[in-house]
């Protein structure tokens, strides 16, 4: 029975377009669907946001000293976290445009959180760069428009690429997010028994009316969007990589680290999709919608993709050894296998290389325990290897005077649990407010399933051990 | 296509409703054989092969991204070759001025923003959206046509409208009901 349950259809159950409907569409138009948990995951996030904000207006007031950075470490948890959490979001892109383009039609179950996911977690990790220039009123510089200064951002930095590349990213991933969004809210709009509902969905649909010009229009823009996106995302982590490949920086100085970020970004990413997917289709019983088949691919693609980020790893002590660099090799010798922060180093082996191992079993795969477990050890795992590549480098380097280590302080922690708290808000909302799954390309994967052999009527939902 | 609202009364199409998306594409193909030309199709989700059934070919979309995804391109690296060689000179580590490989990312970024954003926006404009009023929306049993069921209309404006043959052509291929639809 064991194959029987991996192999799992992608949707389960005797379903119809309207049970689709129904089951997506309630949690959106029923107010009942959504319990007192729901609320108190809502508190929790609003409390979360409250600590970002109070911990952002200290900042203002108190001035970057009241973070732990200092002159050798001028990057700390504030970078950390930005490259953690734009990591995450390049799941959402790579479920939404990647497996579309491979007409991985499997997807179309877990693209729109995926996407709002993407969305939520540029934004955590758009407020920290902001920040850390220190003077965040005067951020419009980064971008290139005439002033009386005469001066124009010097367009050779890795760090205004960065600019250009996530704040595209961004743009991009909610154009995305919006249209694919269209012709649900028209969905809604004519399920809405609620005066105020519809008017809401009629004007957020822009009167879709699902005629075929429409969509052979619709689908030509989507997949061009999709086209456009698989690049962009690749890029966006490429790019975040050269902040730290185009420095001399040891550690940072490597060829591997633009496919090495994006393969750590996926993996990192589809952790993420994870921890949400299992709580919510649980809670909600969208178990016939979100299968076990998709949970079991989700952790192989997380399997696979940390395999890459090990093999960047040995890559990595290779490197430092064969490049006959003695700074590359102190590097690795004294501050990563040994000295203060080598717990880190080796936390981070453990959490990525050799807990997601697991996966190779088919009843982690098919277990709620094993995958949120490996999906927390992968979240921490990926953090470390931020906080691994950044301080480490900088406490580490040429001079004797950088060999000064870095302590983050509360307001580092604060602000990290903040964020944690404020895209567990957005989440939240977005459960709340907008349809989580996409119900329309759900229903273009059923009428695809229905001409197929595999499809059984009535076969039900197998129970998770 | 534009729809021609100058006379805001009378019959808009006639409507015929089908449980499945393959009644409804040999109903179109149908329809198309027999000599009706001015008619349109509506499902909950897109349906391959449809558009050829009832004869429709359109490709400015696409035309669209490209043209833009060029202008992004020429906009972003123009921007930096001014700011960077004309406007700003700065000699940084004795690169050159016109530094192609690192004006590279700054370009491409450019060309994918340009292209995506014309990409939607151009969906919009070509099909005429966000547009509140739509005489197709007053047939009946079309608030389904966004959650389960598949609509054919035959609009009145069509050179060869003819109710009855219309009719024959729906019913035959399975359509569970006909029904006329005003402006």
């Amino acid at each position: 029975m064991a194959d029987k349950r991996i192999n799992d259809l992608f949707i389960t159950g005797d379903q119809t377009y309207a049970t689709i409907d129904q089951s997506v569409g309630r949690l959106v138009l029923d107010p009942k669907a959504h319990t007192t948990n729901w609320f108190k995951w809502l508190v929790v996030g609003v409390m979360g946001s409250g600590l970002l904000m109070f911990s952002i207006a200290w900042l203002l007031y108190q001035g970057t000293g009241t973070w732990g950075n200092n002159v050798p470490s001028a990057w700390g948890f504030d970078i950390v976290n930005f490259v953690w959490w734009i990591g995450i979001g390049h799941a959402g892109t790579l479920i939404s445009a990647i497996l579309l383009l491979l007409r991985q039609q499997w997807r179309n179950s877990i693209n729109r959180f995926s996407e709002a996911m993407t969305i939520f977690a540029v934004m955590c990790a758009g407020i920290y760069p902001l920040l850390h220039t220190g003077r965040p009123w005067n951020d419009f510089w980064l971008f290139p428009y005439p002033n009386i200064l005469g001066m124009w951002p010097q367009f050779r930095s890795p760090l205004l690429w960065d600019v250009f590349a996530v704040s595209t990213y961004f743009t991009v991933s909610l154009v995305f997010w919006f249209v694919g969004l269209i012709p649900d809210f028209a969905t809604l709009r004519d399920r809405s028994t609620n005066k105020y509902g519809k008017l809401i969905f009629a004007l957020l649909a822009l009167g879709w009316r699902g005629s075929n010009q429409h969509w052979h229009r619709y689908e030509q823009m989507y997949y061009l969007l999709a086209g456009l996106s698989a690049p962009l995302v690749l890029s966006v982590h490429s790019i975040v990589s050269f902040d730290f490949a185009i420095s001399i920086v040891p550690g940072w100085n490597v060829t591997v680290f633009p496919p090495y970020f994006v393969a750590g970004a996926v993996f990192a990413g589809f952790a993420m999709v994870l921890i949400w997917a299992i709580p919510l289709r649980k809670f909600y019983k969208l178990e016939h919608l979100i299968t076990n088949r998709h949970l079991d691919w989700m952790a192989k693609v997380t399997l696979a993709t940390g395999l890459i980020v090990c093999y960047g790893y040995f890559l990595e002590v290779f490197f430092q050894w064969y490049s006959g660099n003695p700074y590359e090799y102190k590097l690795l010798t004294k501050t990563r296998f040994d000295g203060m922060y080598a717990k880190f180093y080796w936390a981070l082996i453990v959490c990525n290389g050799i807990i997601p191992q697991i996966f190779w079993w088919n009843k982690a795969r098919t277990s709620n325990f094993w995958l949120i477990f490996v999906s927390i050890s992968v979240s921490i795992g990926m953090w470390l290897e931020r906080f691994v590549i950044i301080p480490m480098s900088l406490t580490s380097n040429y001079l004797p005077s950088s060999d000064k280590p870095y302590y983050p302080s509360f307001w580092d922690f604060a602000m990290f649990l903040g964020t944690i708290g404020f895209f567990t808000m957005l989440m939240i909302l977005f459960i709340r407010f907008l349809p989580m799954i996409n119900i329309f390309e759900v229903k273009d994967l059923l009428y695809k399933l229905k001409g197929k052999k595999e499809y059984v009527e009535g076969q039900l939902p197998v129970e998770m051990k | 296509m534009a729809h021609d609202f100058s006379d805001p009364t009378g019959l808009y199409a006639l409507v015929g409703e089908f449980e499945s998306p393959e009644t409804l594409k040999s109903a179109a193909t149908e329809a198309r054989m027999a000599g009706f030309k001015v008619m349109d199709a509506y499902s909950p989700f897109p349906i391959h092969g449809l558009s050829e059934a009832i004869g429709f070919r359109d490709t400015k979309v696409p035309w669209t991204v490209f043209i833009f995804g060029l202008l992004g391109v020429t906009l972003g690296y123009s921007m930096e070759f001014y700011t960077s060689v004309i406007d700003y000179p700065m000699n940084v580590g004795g690169k050159p001025l016109n530094s192609i490989p690192a004006f590279i990312p700054v370009a491409y970024e450019c060309t994918i923003l340009f292209a995506a954003l014309s990409a939607a926006i151009g969906m919009f404009v070509y099909n005429r959206l966000p547009m509140p009023y739509h005489p197709i929306f007053n047939a009946k049993n079309f608030e389904r046509a966004s959650q389960d069921r598949f609509f054919l209309a035959v609009e009145a404006k069509d050179p060869s409208y003819d109710r009855e043959a219309i009719e024959k052509v729906m019913k035959s291929n399975g359509a569970l009901e006909v029904s006329e639809c005003d402006f």
